[in-house]
């Protein structure tokens, strides 16, 4: 079923890690199986936060070498983001598996993304100057507890609880994506695509990457795909309701915009508010409700609607 | 009330010696007979007794269980107060009651209901009043996508827009829309009426059986046998009439709505059920 969640403050910034968090714990019915968030915070020039893995949560239940090789997959990292001339400005670790550094970095940046994830277990969950992305098992309490997400202060943030259908429980196949190898650009996603396997092979021909079996991945790569080839936001999200086959709600966020399409049968639940200075949007009005307990008007969009909102 | 058990409740309906034998299920209350219209453990309420109920911290079963208590109660006029979009609240009312909602619901609100009268200050989620089969139920503000689904009777009025495949499998009552409808409404649609007073989205009336649907707006295409019906007084009467009912107004006039009915090349209709041909033969 899985639900999603999104909310933009328009011209100002607000603790979105705990919105998201109350969000996404009050739709923690409609997937318990993992929790992400991708949040926005306020981006420096020059300067990106790098979050990657070097194994999945299960991993550490097996055995004692995998203590052993975390910290060695890690150490290649630094080596690799090392030679590459990646400088590290400060390092965290949230779990034994789980890091954020902040680098500055002028170089290639899908070289750097291919160069780190070439290293066993590594998947890189984001690179931004302004994105976070963060996904683990559990609810969102648990995943928010444990990175330290309840005071992060930003613009906007997408989230997802899941309810693991066509792939694994593991942190590979969480919500939300990062567009590889794309700055900033991040998807979660409500539904099943069928035309998935024919699309992911096109993608693949043209160079992009996969780390999933995960359909809603395609998505992420897809606009991806378009945005290099010179689409805008907007117009990417219009040709993948027309292209992608299935049924699905997606919520997409670049380093300034949030987005919402909604496939041309509108099988797949999406409530809305907005207001003046702020939109909020989630698979249940009760998500919506957990940041405004009082009366608010709220609307579902239609079949096939894009919409895009500015920070 | 007298406290039975479920089995006890099927019984008393005859839903354990009913015989099932194609078409001749058919029965038609008589509003003569008004044993027909009650069910035999429906609590005597009284109208004029009114309770109240916050549901700011309650669970949905336990404002549905204050619902019911309060009924048994004998209190006929109930407002929940505080509502929060919480799904599946007024749910299995199945007598006569006035029941308020001083805000929106989430998903599966009023449903399976059959015989009360609702109304709902704010904006019910997907599948509001799903297999209602009597009552009314009035929402001030907009709806999400299966509104109506299945409903078999009594009157379900949205002021607002509603979502995709509104009254999806409608086999009867009627379904009022004060704005815009979605993507596939009156799908499979079997009996009963539909007004959307705005626009409807694609497919209207896909694969419809039978059942009328009036449109007020632009339909954006009909789905598969869906056809434009012509328009009789009595179908104007009754749209004002039943419009009237709800302080509501066709933007352009009731003799301006366009009429979709089944064209009925999709389905066969002659065709007779196994046991019937039997029979015949």
């Amino acid at each position: 079923m899985c639900g999603i969640a999104g909310l933009i403050h328009r011209g100002k910034s607000s603790n979105v890690g705990r919105e998201l968090t109350d969000m996404l714990q009050s739709l923690k019915h409609r997937g318990p199986d993992s929790t992400g968030f991708a949040l926005y915070g306020n981006p420096k020039s020059g300067e990106y936060v790098l979050r990657f893995k070097v194994a999945e949560q299960e991993d550490m239940r097996h055995g004692f070498q995998i203590h052993h090789q975390v910290i060695e997959r890690r150490a290649e990292v630094d080596r690799r983001l090392d030679e590459l001339g990646v400088r590290r400005i400060s390092e965290d670790a949230a779990t034994e598996y789980a890091f954020r550094y902040l680098v500055s970095f002028d170089g290639d940046m899908k070289k750097l993304a291919d160069y780190v994830e070439d290293v066993e277990g590594a998947e890189i969950l984001s690179i931004g100057n302004a994105l976070e992305l963060v996904k683990d098992l559990g609810d969102a309490s648990v995943v928010s507890d444990q990175y330290g997400l309840a005071e992060f202060g930003g613009t906007h943030a997408i989230g997802h609880t899941r309810m693991a259908t066509e792939s694994d429980v593991d942190i590979r196949s969480a919500h939300p994506y990062w567009a590889y190898p794309f700055n900033d650009i991040s998807v979660v996603h409500n539904g099943q695509l069928t035309n998935y396997w024919g699309f992911r092979r096109e993608m693949e021909r043209r160079g992009h990457r996969f780390m999933s079996n995960c359909d809603s991945e395609l998505i992420a790569v897809y606009l991806a795909d378009c945005m290099e080839r010179g689409e805008d936001l907007e117009d990417a999200m219009r040709r993948s309701v027309d292209e992608l086959d299935g049924v699905f709600t997606y919520v997409v966020a670049t380093a300034d915009k949030l987005g919402m399409a909604k496939d041309v049968m509108a099988a797949k639940p999406m409530v809305l508010y907005e207001s003046d200075d702020f939109v909020a949007l989630a698979s249940e009005e009760v998500a919506i409700r957990s940041i405004f307990p009082h009366e608010i008007d709220t609307y579902d969009p239609y079949e096939g609607e894009v919409m895009v909102w500015q920070s | 009330m007298a406290e039975l058990d479920q089995a006890h409740e099927s019984y008393e309906l005859g839903m354990h010696t009913e015989q099932l034998s194609g078409r001749t299920q058919q029965v038609f209350f008589s509003a003569e007979e008004s044993d027909n219209l009650v069910y035999p453990w429906a609590p005597e309420v009284d109208f004029e007794k009114s309770g109240e109920i916050d549901a700011q911290s309650l669970s949905q079963q336990e404002v549905n269980a204050e619902i019911r208590r309060l009924m048994i109660e004998g209190v006929g006029t109930i407002t929940v107060r505080n509502p929060g979009a919480k799904h599946s609240l007024g749910v299995g009312i199945l007598s006569r009651l006035n029941l308020h909602f001083d805000g929106s619901l989430g998903y599966f609100g009023c449903g399976l209901l059959d015989g009360p009268n609702v109304t709902v200050a704010g904006r019910v989620g997907w599948s509001c009043a799903e297999n209602m089969m009597a009552g009314t139920v009035l929402i001030e503000k907009n709806g999400g996508s299966t509104f109506g689904a299945a409903i078999r009777g009594g009157d379900l009025v949205c002021k607002g827009d509603v979502g995709s495949r509104t009254g999806i499998d409608q086999k009867g009552g009627t379904i009022i829309v004060g704005g815009r409808a979605g993507a596939f409404s009156g799908f499979m649609m079997q009996r009963g009426r539909m007004m959307i007073l705005g626009d409807a989205g694609k497919n209207l009336g896909d694969s419809m059986y039978d059942g009328t649907i009036y449109v007020g707006g632009k339909i954006a295409d009909l789905g598969v046998d869906a056809v434009e019906g012509e328009m009789t007084d009595l179908d104007r009467d009754w749209l004002i009439r039943k419009l009237g009912q709800y302080g509501l107004e066709a933007p352009n006039g009731a003799q301006n709505m366009t009429k979709i009915v089944s064209g009925k090349q999709l389905w066969n209709y002659d065709n007779l059920e196994p046991t019937e041909k039997k029979l015949v033969l």
